[in-house]
């Protein structure tokens, strides 16, 4: 029996249908990063925005990238967000006040920003196609290591100064008070 | 609206207003720098809407989005071993109790 393009009822495509539940799924964990009080919670709403954002990624088009999302974010950056917070835990900072005092304020410019990053987003004629395009592993190997080799280089570079640095920085002194 | 550039724009934008509000309004420094990546990833989604739906950006938006990945991770470890060594020294992840400058 054959899928039918289209959802029965609502007449929603799937495309749309996977676009609303992951969009809905990203904006509400990013919701709880930001409020939520326990800070553990935080880090895992952040894993789950994360996992919303890398099927946006496949949705898109761009599978590679996404496979680069999951290993990166969901792999590394919040194992790595996790343990910051382990070692950054006070017994008296969950139950102490999550906001500064200017968190109305800042809610208010936030509400702003998006507002006008729709209207410029709507406003304007991007000359875009109707369907995206998909970026087929072989040929983004072809352009990142043939046009992009050096911004490749200078990354990887990048990326050892930053570990040298972390574990510089983190590291605890010898005979200092620490 | 999975076929329309417009719906990935002004959703990357919502969630970096999000990331804008956690980083002003948090007072933890760990839940300020969670802030910052989520500003980063919507960033790269923007930079991978315009790839898949530009077709002369075809191919450079999504190895400039795996570059922005690269350097987001090194961003990320700096930033949170700056906390981690200031927390060694003032005993507090508080970003509003930082405040020997001040006074």
């Amino acid at each position: 029996m054959a899928i039918p393009d289209a959802l029965p009822f609502i007449n929603l495509a799937w495309g749309d249908l996977l676009f609303l539940i992951l969009s809905a799924v990203l904006v509400g964990s990013a919701l709880l990063v930001v409020t939520l009080r326990d800070i553990i919670r935080c880090g895992l709403a952040m894993m789950v925005c994360f996992a919303a954002l890398a099927g946006l990624y496949v949705l898109i088009g761009a599978p590679l990238v996404a496979a680069a999302q999951v290993l990166v974010y969901i792999g590394a950056i919040s194992v790595l967000v996790l343990f910051a917070i382990m070692l950054t835990q006070t017994k008296a900072a969950p139950a102490r006040l999550v906001f500064q005092t200017q968190a109305l304020p800042a809610a208010i410019a936030a509400a702003i920003l998006a507002f006008l990053i729709a209207l410029t987003v709507g406003a304007t004629n991007w000359n875009a196609v109707s369907a995206p395009i998909r970026t087929g592993t072989a040929i983004l190997a072809r352009v990142l290591f043939d046009q992009f080799v050096l911004p490749f280089e200078i990354v990887s570079v990048l990326l050892l100064a930053a570990v040298i640095g972390g574990i510089f920085l983190a590291k605890r002194e010898q005979d200092g008070p620490a | 609206m999975s076929h329309s550039l417009d719906a990935y724009l002004v959703l990357a934008g919502i969630l970096f207003s999000i990331g804008t509000f956690g980083f002003l309004a948090r007072r933890n420094a760990i839940s300020m720098l969670m802030s910052i990546e989520l500003m980063i990833n919507a960033v790269n989604l923007t930079i991978i809407a315009f790839g898949a739906f530009i077709p002369t950006l075809k191919v450079q938006g999504s190895v400039i989005a795996l570059i922005v990945l690269a350097v987001a991770a090194a961003e990320a470890t700096v930033g949170l071993s700056i906390v981690i060594a200031i927390f060694r020294n003032r005993k507090t992840p508080l970003v509003d109790e930082y405040d020997t400058m001040r006074d």
